[in-house]
């Protein structure tokens, strides 16, 4: 059983280059991959490891990839999500600046085997020195052999690009992430059809989160059962918690997946910061409904989460202590999603803007009885009557919050 | 009159713009190319993106109003942004701001006299870890409090 898959070799100096990745059994996946495996072995094994993907919303990157029709007269594309907007999220920084040959190994090999040639990676802009890296190690990879032409004498050729994002935390959606590599404004796409099928350029367009693609080549060098053996049978592998707010020691974590929520938080951050009392936790990014103090007795994996009505989402924990008022978070929560809703379809659009209006309002002093339920049949009529799923992002924890400390938020309404 | 580019950028573009499958593609990588010798994408950085990608000057002013890192106006030799996300509001990223304010002595959104430094907000950077944290152009700085702060922008010549 692997503890770790991902961050296992963090502490080596310079691991970012390729020299010392090298050394540490670097692109052996790949070579064993291109060498002795066949793409149809590659997917079975991928499947059978049932790899959930790490963006948030937990598909399966083995069925995923089978969506992919094998003959295409059109390229076929990978695009990599790397746009990590999801607030409180920051686990894909850490893998792309410290181990960022692990994604192009991940890169290759998911290239090879759904039959893709070009891959690009979508990174948010703000991450310009991350970027940079990146490049560093993809202009190093091509040196190496493992891209560009004939990759180690096996025939086949990938070709990897960086392309920086410019501020929208919407082009993390799957559809508004191609809008925007194809230089256009990040507006989801009506699906069907799935970018599987009319995607990029409207080719068939393979789409998966940065950690999703890393924990590739461990599956492809050391087999489906191995990887299984950590985390759940249904979820396997460890996931990067990013840990922020109120504890001792912010940070990754990577544990295995279904870790308590409660382990995470007290031994692994460190508790709570010194004469800090918890109140809440938000346990999959600031989309997943809020979870009291008394609820963080909880399995870290997609289906507890889901059964507790919240989400593991990107796995990243937001710790809030009991001297925070929970109207100011709502406040902050609310004028996020207002200002970065796209505009695109009219529940989400005007729905968050009212939202955060009325919050605002509240905070102002000026709230009205009857206020919160304006905000709960507001956030209900987002709620699955838009493109995308940032309208359930933005309702999802409002309604949690308003459900969960109704009585605190009342303290603040007048007559 | 049209921004003239460097050659170095000139070269740049014509390789990016031959990664995608359409010219248009390029226009995200071409507008930071341009914004990184210009300062700001105006009009005329409009004009010459379209004509540089074939597109109309409509379509690249879409674009530059949908993302919030192409700067519309001139902004100070340092770009300061500070989150004001979840995390960071938690850790105290909001009096940081007060205190930018009142040290600048500008609002969020304005720029120094001298041109030295703009004030802006931001959502989530990606670095919660680090809350409360701010970019100055592209350098991330985090765990930051006041004196941190002052610390910083002293040394910015």
């Amino acid at each position: 059983m692997a503890e770790k898959i991902l961050t296992k070799n963090f502490g080596l100096e310079n691991l970012f280059k390729i020299g010392v990745y090298l050394e540490n059994k670097g692109y052996a996946a790949a070579k064993k991959a291109l060498a002795d495996m066949k793409p149809d072995g590659i997917l079975e094994e991928v499947k059978a490891a049932n790899l959930r993907g790490r963006g948030g919303a937990g598909f399966p990157a083995g069925v995923k990839w089978g969506f992919v029709p094998k003959e295409s007269d059109k390229p076929k594309y990978l695009c990599v999500n790397a746009d990590e907007g999801e607030p409180g999220t920051f686990k894909d920084r850490y893998i792309m600046s410290h181990n960022p040959h692990l994604l192009i190994e991940g890169i290759i090999i998911t290239s090879y085997c759904v039959g893709i040639h070009t891959a690009f990676i979508y990174i948010r802009g703000e991450y310009e020195a991350v970027a940079l890296r990146l490049e560093q190690a993809i202009a190093e990879a091509y040196e190496k052999g493992f891209l560009g032409k004939d990759i180690l004498g096996s025939g086949f050729h990938l070709d990897v690009y960086v392309h920086r994002g410019a501020g929208a935390y919407i082009c993390g959606e799957e559809t508004a992430l191609l809008e925007s590599l194809e230089g256009k404004r990040g507006n989801p796409r009506l699906k069907p059809p799935f970018p599987a099928s009319v995607g990029l350029f409207g080719c068939p367009t393979v789409i998966n989160n940065v950690e999703t693609i890393s924990n590739v080549p461990s599956i492809v060098l050391n087999g489906a059962s191995w990887f299984c053996q950590t985390g759940l049978p249904k979820d396997g592998g460890t996931r990067i918690f990013g840990v922020s707010g109120m504890v001792k020691k912010p940070g990754i974590y990577e544990l295995p997946v279904g870790t308590s929520l409660k382990e995470i938080i007290t031994k692994h951050a460190g508790g709570m910061k010194e004469g800090k009392n918890l109140k809440a936790v938000i346990p999959g990014g600031m989309s997943a409904p809020i979870l009291t103090a008394d609820e963080i007795a909880i399995d870290m994996d997609f289906d507890s989460l889901m059964q507790a009505k919240s989400m593991l989402g990107s796995a990243a924990i937001i710790v809030i202590d009991e001297e925070t008022s929970m109207l100011d978070v709502l406040k902050r929560i609310t004028k996020f999603y207002s200002h970065e809703s796209c505009g695109q379809c009219t529940p989400c659009r005007i729905g968050n803007s009212w939202i955060n209006k009325i919050v605002k309002r509240i905070a102002d002093g000026s709230g009205k009885r009857g206020d919160l339920d304006k905000i709960v049949k507001l956030a209900n009529n987002m709620l699955g009557k838009t493109l995308c799923p940032l309208g359930d992002a933005a309702a999802m924890p409002v309604l949690s919050i308003i459900q969960k400390f109704r009585k605190e938020l009342e303290t603040y309404l007048g007559n | 009159m049209s921004p003239e580019l460097t050659d170095r950028t000139k070269k740049k573009i014509a390789e990016i713009s031959s990664r995608y499958a359409s010219k248009e593609a390029a226009l995200l990588p071409v507008l930071h190319l341009v914004q990184n010798e210009t300062g700001f994408i105006s009009q005329q950085e409009e004009k010459l993106v379209a004509d540089l990608l074939d597109i109309q000057p409509i379509r690249v002013k879409e674009v530059v109003t949908f993302y919030t890192m192409f700067n519309q106006k001139q902004v100070g030799k340092y770009h300061i942004q500070v989150c004001s996300n979840l995390t960071c509001s938690l850790l105290g990223g909001e009096s940081l701001i007060d205190h930018l304010k009142e040290k600048l002595g500008i609002a969020v959104g304005e720029t120094t006299a001298d041109q030295k430094f703009t004030l802006t907000t931001v959502e989530c950077l990606g670095a919660c870890e680090q809350a409360p944290c701010m970019m100055i152009n592209f350098d991330y700085y985090g765990n930051l409090d006041k004196g941190k702060i002052d610390d910083i922008l002293d040394k910015l010549e």
